[in-house]
This record gives structure tokens, sequence and C-alpha cells, in this order.
């Protein structure tokens, strides 16, 4: 019944597409588009979350869709209802922002078409139960994605994205169709049902293992796989890049969680050590690459590289975990990544929306040529103040939560019996205490170049503050925010049928732990009370302002700036967001990007003005892609050539390819 | 009524931590002064400034937005919350468990990462350049600090301040390279963090190395005092951190009667006065070192944090 509903609600959003068509570029259909779409996903919203609060029994349809011996199979269990709360909230929030954002879309009959396709194919992701159905939506979710981010073809570098993002998610594609033909097995058993109960052999797991990574992770932005995504995500109109950065990442997270821990069977110990490397280098890559940005959606990007990292770390301490049948520990380290997922997905899409608001406002990316925002725009820069604290894992809010829990499972870590585990996972602790001490420069930087200071345009001078809606949009996300920060333990409840689900167990239910705080494992472990420190650092921050007030002096006089006493008139004088980043690129950046700064110095007569300048390397586009992108080109130009040959070569070459193929069957054992 | 002593105790905790911070902020600066054969200012003299500081009118920026008057108020609540939930004379306090380590480390994060913003809000180049070198410091110092809380929790068993410090007094820790390891560790990224020489000079305005004091130089009159009433904090609860985990004898246990605590305030003074007083002297004997070795200085400590990690698995204590 349920199930039938969210369907119906798919149906209508595919549907809603047509209508987009037909009806062109009206502004009613704007709103008509944008305001089903909210609607539709409110209800998938909500019936995703009674689902998963209630903890009900999976349900399956199967449609008469499809290949015709196998049908199209949907299935709504609490991982998959999880999920779909993730997606719909997401696509929620996206909605009511683009009601207000997408008043000032040039073209907007370039994205309203592809707008409810690409929701209606993440949804179907989530709700597919067999492997076809699966790679369908996952291709569909691709490629209507791909639509949106070549929707303003006309600037500059969004082609190359499209490019990039099309031959990416054609590799995607390509290894998860080779690793769900390996689960299927020659009996073709493509139900998610029967691949449970197949029980591949170790080899064939662990090459799926790898598959998987290279698909979804590819999909998700783990490093290597993730130059796509930097270049993609901020190309696309700010409530799409907010879908892909905050939500189509998670859809990949799920498809890497449905297959590696509930269809594969017990994992091999081995599998997290992949997964826990992979995580904690993206995780500091990815800041790193975020630090090194100006432009402020690009910025935002990179930093979701680096959240998957941390989502892959809980991962990879679930599968360590459960390889060794610690199922309480597995179930926190799940959990922390799941929450993290939730998280992530709600302060990426506050930050891309704030971002939207900021192009809306100024018309500029580029935090070089904002500033001082805060004045103009007071509502949105204090939204944006709250998803910056929050993605820099601050107390009270939500980022912290899943991070503290990540490291809670981190410090279980001794118990394991590996040693290659007991060195590792403290090193992929450091690593993501590094990547979350970097994310707090990050965003210090993307908050206090953009809306801090003095502005450095025009444009940041005369910037307004956005529509209503848009606000709302982004209040909405940030009230979740801490909301999750300072009442964690409803929300890690929430998620303890999708552990018992994945790895068999469950963490103690917080819902009766005293004070409303949180208690991972035992009180005289660790706990946490995100309410209490609200609530501490509230008074004292308050009793602190009133009793000064009261009895000391409340006098406030304006005066220039006092800059050691250096008059300086003109905002070029400030910290820009490159000078901002300096140290931290000489620190790190002379290993990873290899920079190097040198003074280009006109010649005597010259008179251009000197400047120094930066370079920095892509050290992984140069040794992976750059090679690759070499080596199809020359394969493809040697090819070529066949297209030129005369007709006797063209008859051997029949013949030589028939002989091949008998002798290869006639050798076939 | 038990419940009521225990409110007052808390309560007391946060009224000392407040009190003494000023105080040993001053014995540095005297013992400091004293080893240089000045006289130094007297003790009290950090109380008189706060005083007067809050007496004065806040001369304000014109372009200052909201954020940056209230700033100085949120450093202060996060640092003075996370300051009264470390141990001091007794450990297992009230609201102990509603912070562990990691969120102690975590406040103090949101305090540099709002100070950090308030360096850029005028838009002048010394707050800015504070700020990112601030951010650069603390990229290094936090995960090195939590290397060593990683160390300390795997030892105790747990990341509460309380069950480590009740740990460490027991009999089953001994000596351990380990925690030799953690405490160097620990005390570096205090002295980062603290803004103290060799990374930062306290004392100064007008360097071109300088860091916390650049971040804060548009601050005037009562955010001013919040602002340096707030690093006095910071020091006070490193000390009393590295006291709590590392010299925790004479705390009282929760529960404890009155002259337990009486013992207890008395244990906690002479570690504060040993702190200050080591604190000083080394502050005397070193230089201060340019900004981009402080990278150098930190990744050490660095290593030092996960060495001390992984030195647990390999070595037996003592």
């Amino acid at each position: 019944m349920m199930l039938t509903l969210a369907l119906s609600c798919i149906a209508g959003l595919l549907a809603l597409s047509v209508l987009a068509v037909a009806s062109g570029r009206s502004p009613v259909t704007m709103r008509i588009v944008y305001g089903a779409s909210l609607a539709a996903s409110l209800v998938l919203l909500i019936l995703a979350t009674t689902h998963l609060l209630g903890a009900q029994a999976p349900a399956s349809v199967t449609l008469p869709l499809g290949l015709p011996w196998v049908g199209a199979h949907f299935r709504i269990d609490v991982l998959g209802a999880f999920f779909l709360a993730v997606v719909d909230l997401g696509a929620a929030a996206a909605s009511l922002f683009a009601l207000g954002y997408g008043r000032h879309d040039q073209e907007p009959e370039r994205v309203l078409p592809f707008y409810p396709l690409f929701l209606a194919g993440m949804n179907l992701v989530v709700l597919a139960d067999d492997a076809f159905t699966f790679l369908v939506s996952w291709e569909f979710m691709s490629l209507t994605s791909w639509g949106l981010v070549i929707a303003h073809h006309r600037v500059s570098d969004n082609l190359r994205a499209g490019y990039v993002y099309l031959v990416m998610a054609s590799l995607g594609t390509l290894t998860l169709l080779l690793a769900f033909g390996l689960l299927a097995g020659p009996e073709g058993n493509y139900t998610f049902a029967q691949i449970r109960d197949g029980h591949p052999s170790p080899a064939v797991g662990a090459l799926v293992l790898i598959l998987v990574l290279i698909g979804a992770g590819s999909k998700a932005g783990l490093v290597p796989l993730h130059a796509w995504l930097p270049l993609a995500h901020p190309a696309a109109p700010s409530h799409v890049s907010a879908l892909m950065s905050g939500v189509m990442t998670k859809v990949a997270v799920y498809g890497f969680v449905r297959v590696v821990l509930d269809l594969l069977g017990p994992p091999m110990w081995w599998w997290s050590v992949v997964v826990l490397t992979l995580g904690g280098i993206t995780c500091v890559m990815g800041v790193l690459y975020a630090l090194m940005q100006n432009d402020l959606k690009r910025l935002l990007a990179y930093s979701t590289v680096e959240n998957i990292g941390v989502i892959f770390i809980g991962l990879g301490l679930a599968l360590a975990f459960k390889a060794y049948g610690m199922t309480a520990a597995a179930a926190l380290a799940l959990t922390a990544g799941l929450l993290h997922v939730f998280n992530h997905s709600v302060f990426k899409s506050l930050l891309f929306f704030g971002s939207g608001a900021v192009l809306t406002a100024t018309g500029e990316r580029d935090m070089e040529r904002l500033g001082g925002l805060i004045h103009r725009m007071p509502q949105t820069a204090f939204v944006f103040l709250v998803g910056c604290a929050a993605i820099s894992a601050l107390p009270p809010l939500n980022g912290f939560i899943s991070e503290w829990l990540t490291f809670q499972a981190i410090l279980l870590s001794p118990e394991l019996p590996s040693w290659g585990l007991k060195f590792l996972v403290p090193a992929v602790g450091a690593l993501l205490a590094m990547s979350a001490a970097l994310a707090a420069a990050c965003f210090v930087k993307a908050f206090g170049v953009t809306f801090l200071g003095r502005p450095r345009t025009p444009a940041a001078e005369q910037a307004h503050e956005v529509d209503t809606l848009s606000l709302a949009a982004m209040f909405c996300l940030a009230t979740i925010c801490l909301a999750v920060g300072i009442l964690p333990g409803l929300f890690m409840d929430a998620l303890a049928p999708v552990a018992d689900l994945l790895v068999g167990d469950r963490m103690p239910m917080q819902r009766g732990v005293e004070w409303l705080s949180i208690v991972p494992i035992t009180d005289s472990r660790s706990s946490y009370n995100g309410l209490l420190v609200f609530v501490f650092t509230l008074l004292s921050g308050s009793l602190a302002a009133f009793a000064i007030h009261r009895l000391a002096s409340d006098k406030l006089r304006r005066a220039p700036a006092w800059d050691c006493g250096y008059p300086d008139a003109s905002p070029a004088t400030q910290y820009t967001a490159d000078s901002f980043a300096q140290p931290i690129r000489r620190v790190f950046g002379t290993l990873v990007f290899r920079a190097r700064e040198h003074g280009d110095m006109p010649a005597p007569g010259d008179m251009r003005p000197a400047r120094l300048v930066v370079d920095l390397r892509d050290l992984i586009w140069e040794a992976l892609y750059a090679p690759a992108a070499t080596a199809v080109t020359n394969v493809s130009e040697r090819l070529n050539r066949l297209q030129f040959l005369t007709i006797r070569q063209y008859l051997s070459l029949v013949f030589g390819a028939l002989i091949t193929l008998l002798l290869v069957l006639a050798i076939w054992p | 009524m038990a419940v009521i002593f225990d409110f007052a105790v808390q309560g007391a905790q946060m009224l000392m931590v407040l009190l003494l911070a000023p105080l040993l902020t001053g014995l540095v600066r005297k013992v400091k002064a004293r080893l240089l054969r000045r006289r130094g200012p007297p003790l009290i003299q950090p109380y008189r400034d706060l005083a007067r500081l809050l007496r004065k009118e806040v001369v304000l920026a014109d372009n200052a937005s909201w954020l940056f008057r209230v700033i100085p108020y949120v450093v202060f609540a996060a640092t003075w919350v996370a300051a009264a939930l470390v141990p001091t004379f007794q450990s297992g306090l009230l609201f102990s468990w509603s912070a562990d380590l990691i969120a102690i480390i975590a406040l103090l994060g949101s305090a540099r990462f709002f100070l950090a913003l308030a360096g850029l809000d005028v838009g002048t180049s010394f707050g800015g350049i504070g700020s990112s070198r601030e951010m650069m410091i603390a990229s290094l110092a936090e995960p090195a600090m939590l290397m060593t809380v990683f160390t300390l929790a795997l030892i105790a068993g747990s990341t509460q301040l309380s069950t480590v410090a009740a740990f460490m007094t027991s009999n089953e820790v001994g000596l351990r390279v380990s925690l030799g390891l953690a405490l160097f560790a620990l005390t570096m990224v205090a002295i980062a963090e603290n803004a103290r020489i060799p990374v930062d000079n306290p004392a100064t305005h007008l360097e071109l190395t300088m860091v916390h004091e650049a971040m804060v130089l548009e601050y005037s009159g009562r955010h001013l005092a919040l602002i340096d009433l707030s690093s006095e904090l910071k020091l006070l609860l490193y000390v009393s951190l590295i006291g709590c985990v590392f010299l925790p004898w004479g705390m009282a246990p929760s529960g404890a009667s009155v002259q337990a605590l009486a013992i207890g305030f008395a244990a906690y003074l002479v570690k504060l006065a040993i702190g200050a007083f080591l604190l000083a002297v080394f502050e005397t004997a070193i230089a201060k070192m340019r900004v981009f070795r402080v990278p150098e200085f930190l990744g050490a400590a660095l290593m030092l944090g996960l060495l001390a990690t992984l030195f647990l698995f390999v070595s037996r204590s003592l």
C-alpha cells in the first residue's frame, strides 16, 4: 500500500516532466513544477519517515516493466526508507528553495523538464529491488542530472564539466553492471532476494567490492575518482547543485551500502582496509582541495568529497567490526556513518542554497569579488553561518555528533584482533581529526571572505536579501542542523532498525537516557549532551552580556577601524581568499599540490604590474586522468584507420575473427 | 539534599575557574618578570586590567557587523563551559558527563572558529593575517590533541575525563612510554593553543609574526575584556587538563567529604602554581620561532601523539 503510494508519487514526478516540456517557459509552469515536486517529495518523505520510525516490515511490489522474464521489482525496507527520507528531505527543501530561486533562471525550459525526472530517478534507485531496475534507475539518475549540469551550456566550462561527468558516470555504471553480473551469476538471478541467498565465493566477493567501490565511489566522489564532481556540481543551477552534492552522492553511498553490507553477505576483514584507506585519503584530500578554491560553489563541491570520506570511514569501521563479529561496535560505526549521511545532506544543501542566494544577489561565485554581504543579506548570512559551523563539526550542531560517534567507534579499534587494523585505524583517526580542523579553516575562509569584511566589488556592495521562499528553505534546514545537534538521541534511535538489518545488532536505545544525553557504549566510557552544552553556553553567554551591560558599561562609539594605526581606505588591502589559504597552502600544499609561488616581474620599461603567481598542480589528474585520456585518444586514432581499409583487408579481418573465435571455443574447457 | 550539594560544587567549580584564571596569568607574568630580574606587575594586575576594560566604552569599527559584537560573548561562553567541565579539585561532578574530552576540544574549536571570523569581520589586513595563521596552527594542533586523547582513552578505556582521572590514580597504570609521549605532545599543543612562546608571543601587539593578538586587534572595552578573560580561561583549562590527567593526585573523588574537597582544592592550587612556574621558565629559556617553523613544531607533536597511540600495542607498562 505504502509502496504503491510511493511509486505513484514517482510516476507523478515523471508525468510532471511531460507537462513541463509541453507548457514551455511561463512562470506558471515553474511554479507548478516546483510546487508539485515539493508536494510529491513531502508525501514520500512522510511515507519514508513513518516506515523508518515504525520499523515496519519490508513491502514489495513487482511491476510488469523492464525485462519480460524478470519484471521490475520494488521494495522498501528500513535501509531504503532511511535513504528515501534523506533523498526526499533534500528534494523538498530544494523544491521550496527553487520556488523562489527559479524565478531568476534565464532559461527555465532547460531545467524544468529534467528536475522532476532527476528526483524520480533518485527515488527509484533507492526503491529498486532487482539488478536491472537498479541499474536502469541509476543510469536514469545520471543522465537527467547530466541534463541539468549542462542546462547553462553557454557558460564556458560547463560543457566540459558535462562531458567529464558523462564519461565518469558511464564508467561507474559499467563497473556496477559488471558487479551485478558477477552477483547474478550464470543463472541470471537478478532479484536482490536471489542475490542475497547466493553467497558469492571470496574471490567474487572481492571483485564485486572493488567494482562497487569504483562504480558507487565515482558517483559519490571518492578520491581518486572525484575529478568530475567539483566540475559538475557547481555548473548546475544552485538548487540542483544542492541536490547533486547533498543527495545524489548519498544515493551512491546507498548503492555501496546495499551491495557491500547487505547483498554480499559476511565481509572479509581486509575489505575494511581498502574502504578505510580510501576514506581517510578522501577526507584529507577533499578538504585540502576545497581550501585552495576561490569559487564558492566549487569549494562546497570539494567539501562534499571530504564528507564522503568521513562517511566511508564510518562504513569501513562497520565492515571491520562486522567481519570480526563485534556487532555492537559495528552498529555504532554504521550509525555514525549513516547519521553523517543525513547530516551532510542537510548542511550541504543549506550551504549550496546560500551560495545560490549569493549568486542571485550579486551575480558572483568568485569569493575574491565578494565581501561584506552580512550587512546587505543578514538572514542569508545567519543561516550560512549555521551551515558553516555545522559542517566544521562544531558543537552544539549536528556535524559534531556524527564525527564524535565516528571517533567513539575508532576508539573501539584496539579490540580488533587484526594487527593491521589496530595500526591503521588510529592513523585514519588522525586523518579524520586533521580533516575536521582543516574543514573549520576552510569554512572560516568561505564565510569570512564572502560575508565579512568590506565589499570588494560594486556587485557585492549593491547586494540585496533574497526572497522569502528561498530563505524559508534555508531556515528549515538550519533548524534541522540545530535539532539533530541538541537532540541526537532521537535521530540515532531512528537508525537502530537499519543497524539491526545490516550488522545484526543495534546501539543501546538513547531515548531512555537521563537528560537526553547520548551514551554510545556505556556511561563511564563516553557520553555527550548536546542540549546541556547548548543551554550552558547560551546561559553563560547571556549571563555575561547581561551582567556586563548592567554592572559595567554598555557604551558604544563608532570610529574608523584601528588596524594598528595604519589607515587603509581601500578594500583591496583586506585579506583575500587566496591570502587566507596561503599558510595552509605553504604547509600542506607544497607536498600535495607541488604549490610554488614565484614573482612575475616585468622587464624594465614594461608597464604591466608585477604579480605573485601561484602554481598548483593537480597530481591526481596528471597521474590518472590525463594519461588515460591520452591513451584513449591514441587508441581511437589507431582504430580509426580501420575505416579506411580495402575490401580484401576487411574480408581477411572477418575471416581472422571467425578463426579466432572457433579456436577459443575449441580450447575453452 | 545531596543533589543540592552536587549543584553547589558544580557551581563552585564554574565560579572558581573564572576567578582563578586571571590569577594564573598574573602568576606566569610575575615569575617571568622575576626570572628576567624585573620586579613585574603585581599578581592581581590582570584583574585590574579586566575591571578597567569592562568599565570603558567600546570603540567599534565603522563597518563592524552584529557578528563582531556577538562573538566575544560566544567565545567567552564556550571557553568558560569547556573550562568548567575539566575536573579540577573533584572528579565526577554533577554535569561532568555532559561533555567528554573530545567535546571539550570541540568547544574550544568553536571558540576559535568564531574568533577567526571576528578577525575577518572588519576587513583589515592585520585581522586576516591573524585568522589565517590561527587556523593553520589549529589544523595541526587539533589532530595532535586528538591523538593524545586517543592514547589516554585507549589506556583508560574512556574519553570521560573523570573516568580517566580516576583510572590514572589507580595502580593499574604504571609508567608507560605512551603516557610520556602523550604528555610531551599535549604540552606542545597546549603551548601552541595558548599562543605562548615559541609559537606566539602573548606580550606584544606589534610584531609581524603575531597570531592571536593580531586577530583581536580591533576589539576594545568590554569586548576585549571578555576575549582576554577567555584566553586566561583557556590557559587555566590546559593546565587543569594536564594536572587532571598526568598529576591526578589529591583530587577528591565524586561524593567526597568537605575535608577531601579542601585537600583537593589545595592540591589543585599547587598544581596550578607548578604549571605556571614551569611555563614561565620554559618561555624565558626559549626564543620565539618563525611562523613557518610552527608546523614543524606541531607536526612533531602530531607524530608524538600518533606514536603514543601505536606504542600502546607494542609496549608494556612498567
